[in-house]
This record gives C-alpha cells, structure tokens and sequence, in this order.
C-alpha cells in the first residue's frame, strides 16, 4: 500500500470519534490531492447511481455527502398537501441518491413541519443528519424555539443546531455546548450569509469550540477564501455552504451561455453540476446544501457529489470562466 | 441588527411564486362556486351605486337613497375584508408568511371602520360626482371582472383566479373605488356648508393604500409580470381624490 493510497483510505474511513485533534490533519487533505489518484482520476463522469463522495468532520471523523439539502423557499408550502408530498418525494430522491444532511430554520416558515411530515411518510430508516437552527431573541427564549422545532421535525434530538445569523449567539452558544454536553446535541455551529459579518463571525471561530460553519460561497462571492475557509481549516471547523446558486440567480444567468466542452473533464453535465463541484471541491468545505422543490434538480445536484473533482488549477479556470461571462 | 442596510427586499421572500399562486387556487377549490355570489354581490352594488348617482342630488336626510346605498356598500365591503382577513390571510397566507397574521389584524382594523361607517351613527355619506366617481366606479369594475381574468392572462390557470371580497388584491382594489364613489354629506344652505358625515371617513384611506404597496413589492419581488398595477392603482385613486384647496380670499379682498 503507497503512502498516498493509506492517506485516501484513512480519509474514506476514518475511525469514528477520534479526537479533533488527530483528525484535523486528515481533513485538511485537499481534494486535488485525492482527485489526482488513480481511483478518482480515472473516469470523468460517474454512473447515475454512484455513491456520493464524503467529507470528514474534523471534530469527529464522521463521514458526511459533500451535498446536502437546503429547505429555505423551496419547503416552506404551508399546509398545502400535494405540495407536501412533492417535498416528501424529493426528499425520498435525495437520500436514494445517498444524501443525509437536510438543513433548516423556524425562520423558513412551514419548512421544519414539512420536513417533520415527509421524514415520517419515509419511515423511521432514513438515515438524515438533522441539521437546524435556533433563531430568537432574547436568548432565554432558545430552549422553547429548539424544543418547537424538533417537534415539527418529529425527531428524537438534532445532529447539529446552528445560531442562525448569529442572532444572539452569546446567550445561544452556552445553551448549544450544554445541550451537547449533556448528549441531547451531536454538533454545534453558527450561520451567515450572503457575506454579512464576517469579522464577527471569524472571531467567534476564533475563540468558541464550534464543530460548524454555514456561510455563503460560490463561483461568484469568493470573500470567505481569503481569511474564513482557511481558519475553518486552521480550527478544525466543518463547513456548510449555502447559497451555492445565489438563490438560482446564479443559474438563470449562466443558462444563457453554453457550458464549456472542458466541464466534461470534470464530469459536469451542467451548470448546476458545475458550480457545486467548485464549491464542495474547496479543501475547507465539507458540503454544500443547496435547495430544490424537483426531484430531477435534487438527483443532478447529488451527481456533482460523485466522479471527479477539480483540481486547484481547475477551480481557477471555473472560476475565471464564469467571472468572464 | 447593524447590518439591516444590507438587506434587499428579495432577502424578505420566504416562498416561491408558485406557493404563492397556489393559494389561490386552493382557497377557488374551498369554496367554490361560492365566487360566482361574492362577484354577483359586487356587482349588484356597483349597479345600486351608478343608479344612486344617477338620480337627483336629494336632500340628506337620514332616509335618502344615496345614504342608504352608502352604508349598505360599506357594509358589504367590511364583510369582504374580515373574509379576507380570516379565510386567505390567516388560514392559508400565516403559514408560509410570518408576516402575514400582521396583515390579517389590519384588514380586520379596516373592516372595523366599514362596519363603523356602516351603522350610519356617525353622520350621512353621499355619493360622489364628476371624474372622481366615474374613477371609483371604473376601479370598482375592475377589481370584479377584469382582475380574476388576469390569471389566465399572465399565463397561469384559471383556478388561480384572485376574486374580490375572496383575495385581497381585488378586495382592495374595488375599496379604492368604492371610498372614491362615497364622500362625507352635507348639510345644505347657509353660507359655508356644514359636513356630516363621520370625522374618521379619512382613515378609511391609508390601509388600502398601504396594501398597495405591500402587493406591488411582493409581486416585484417574484417578478411577477403584473407587479405594477396595485400600486399604480393606488396612484390613480389618490390623483382621483385630489381636490385642490378653495381659494379663500383674505380679508382685505
């Protein structure tokens, strides 16, 4: 076994719940190194029903699909039933494709109700990481807000509970660590978007033992490449990407343009492939959650989690090209 | 929050527009063919309100024709809006809309003050005359017949169809004219009339207007092609309602 194939192995299958520290090494391995080995490298595409390439937590170890399941817009239905089965059939969709992390908020209306309500038509047997927030002022109002949202989640506890644009997150941060020391939480984490306060939000993982990050990255806003998503390397921090596609304004404006023929060397069949290859490809990200009300956009966005990834010259020319257009 | 500034009115859109459309067409499914009463009643009031107007300006007395009409349509009209408010905002807009239970209190507010002018204990109302009725009348018909029928114009279904004293945009639409067709009376002779009608007329005003706006930003913000025409509406009123100053000559005249 070569040096590089034990390092790919040991990134594949970490052993679970080794410390943050022995794995903060192990996450740092960047994809253009995995993706120049023979194993990766060797077919440009992937078969429809290849498994998704992972990611590690650094404070864990445990494997997460580098693309994930946002609920912002496209789950927020309301009480409206076929609509409530659509979402149910995407979510069905994304995990055959072998997703797991799906994300929400009590700030995204009826979305935790309808992905409480699609969880339970699944069964008991999916294996979602139950990604959430809290959203409230004044703090001492969190515990009700987290105790609400797992009802409507219809979970027994949360994977991960995020502050959500670090609305008071000096009261809800004590509150999350607790909750995680008293094993009711697996992972605690902060949110931005949309590059909103970012000097905060890099002292907050300076100083707090946060497991994740969500913030905003894409072929477009490149902000967090400067400081945020090397800290997240330097700290050990899991990073959650949203707005992948600004929202679909990115893809409106690209489908104007034909996707060029050099995208096939990494697999992309569009450019929704495209632009979430680029971002989960980031040695600092450990997915992205993009988010969809289409079970045909939920099975082409997991695709862009198999195959090849680029390399760091190749995200350059991505990037380059659609800064271009 | 600081950072407020940063904010684009998109960043306030929790639902899609098809979400959005679909309410529609979930509350035709609810009560249908009920739509077909709530159009025949508004219509009924509009043909009562030009037939009102075409008569000779009687005196204001508590039983004349133009009062009766008045407080009849204002009737109606609070009627519409608390529907409105319980049957669309509350019970199908809330649940994707954090902000909507906010607008169902002000619809019910607006319907409040209908039924406030309704019960005629506050003074008389007249109809109005001239450009001003003849713009209220023609919002009025606009809101019942045209503005159900811009659904299939604009490329969705006829199930998605917005339909007045049902759906808020129309509602407040055919408000805008009715407020346009009704004024405070008067009380004849003397050298200065003296009105009667009651005080509070005015703020019968500025929630419609606001709705207006509400609509239009909503709309704009899912591109909707037909985003310009509440507030547009709400400009035409407002210029329709303009009625410059008497000049009053001093007294040196």
């Amino acid at each position: 076994m070569t040096d590089d194939s034990a390092r790919l192995l040991s990134y594949l299958h970490p052993r679970p719940h080794s410390r943050r520290a022995a794995l903060r090494g192990l996450a740092a391995l960047s994809f253009s190194s995995v993706a120049s080995l023979p194993l990766f490298a060797a077919a440009s595409g992937a078969p429809a029903n290849a498994e998704p390439r992972r990611k590690a937590i650094p404070s864990t170890g445990e494997m997460l699909p580098l693309v994930g399941l946002g609920s912002w817009i496209t789950f927020n239905v309301g009480d409206d039933p076929p609509a409530r089965r659509a979402c149910a059939e995407v979510m069905r969709a994304f995990f055959a494709a072998g997703g797991r992390m799906i994300d929400s908020s009590p700030m995204y209306g009826s979305s935790q109700a309808v992905i409480g309500e699609g969880l339970a038509a699944l069964g008991g047997n999916v294996p979602v990481f139950a990604a959430d927030k809290v959203w409230v002022t004044p703090g001492e109002r969190g515990p009700a807000q987290v105790e609400a949202s797992r009802r409507l989640w219809q979970r027994p506890r949360f994977d991960l509970l995020q502050v959500h644009n670090l609305l008071a997150w000096q009261e809800h941060l004590p509150m999350l660590f607790a909750m995680k020391a008293a094993g009711r939480l697996r992972y605690v984490g902060i949110t931005t978007s949309e590059g909103r306060r970012h000097g905060e939000l890099e002292a907050i993982m300076r100083s707090q033992p946060i497991d994740f990050v969500q913030l905003s990255y894409n072929l477009l806003d490149r902000d967090v490449e400067e400081r945020l998503l090397p800290l997240a390397q330097e700290r050990g921090i899991a990073v959650i990407v949203n707005r992948p596609f600004r929202q679909g304004a990115l893809l409106q404006s690209l489908a104007r343009h034909p996707l060029p023929p050099w995208a096939r060397e990494i697999g992309c069949d569009g450019w929704a492939q495209f632009a979430l290859k680029f971002i989960v490809s980031h040695p600092a990200v450990t997915c992205a959650i993009p988010a969809t009300s289409q079970v045909a956009h939920v099975q082409q966005n997991m695709l862009a989690a198999t195959g090849v990834m680029p390399d760091a010259a190749m995200r350059r020319r991505m990037a380059a090209h659609v800064q271009a257009l | 929050m600081s950072e407020w500034w940063t904010y684009r009115l998109s960043d306030f859109l929790m639902f899609s527009t098809p979400t959005y459309y679909r309410l529609f067409e979930r509350q035709n499914a609810a009560v249908w063919p009920w739509q077909w009463l709530a159009l025949a009643l508004g219509s009924g009031l509009a043909a009562w309100l030009a037939w009102s107007m075409s008569l000779q300006r009687p005196a204001p007395v508590r039983s004349d024709p133009e009062h009766r009409a008045a407080r009849v349509v204002c009737g109606v009209l609070a009627l519409a809006w608390c529907t409105v408010a319980w049957a669309f905002l509350l019970r199908l807009y809330a649940p994707i809309n954090w902000a909507a239970a906010a607008f169902a209190v002000g619809f019910g507010l607006q319907g409040l003050g209908l039924f406030m002018v309704a019960s005629g204990l506050r003074g008389r109302l007249a109809l109005a005359r001239g450009p001003r009725a003849w713009v209220g009348l023609g919002l009025l018909l606009f809101a019942l017949w045209v503005q159900p029928g811009l659904a299939p114009l604009f490329g969705r279904p006829w199930a998605q169809a917005e339909v007045f004293a049902l759906a808020p945009d129309p509602t407040v639409l055919g408000t805008l004219g009715i407020l346009l067709l009704l004024r405070r009376g008067h009380v004849p002779g003397g050298a200065t009339p003296q009105r009667t009608g009651p005080a509070f007329f005015w703020l019968l005003w500025p929630l419609p207007l606001l709705w207006c706006a509400i609509s239009g930003a909503t709309l704009w913000v899912l591109q909707a092609p037909d985003a310009a025409l509440m507030p547009a509406a709400a400009a035409l009123a407002l210029a329709a309602a303009w009625r410059p100053r008497p000049h009053r000559p001093g007294p040196g005249a």
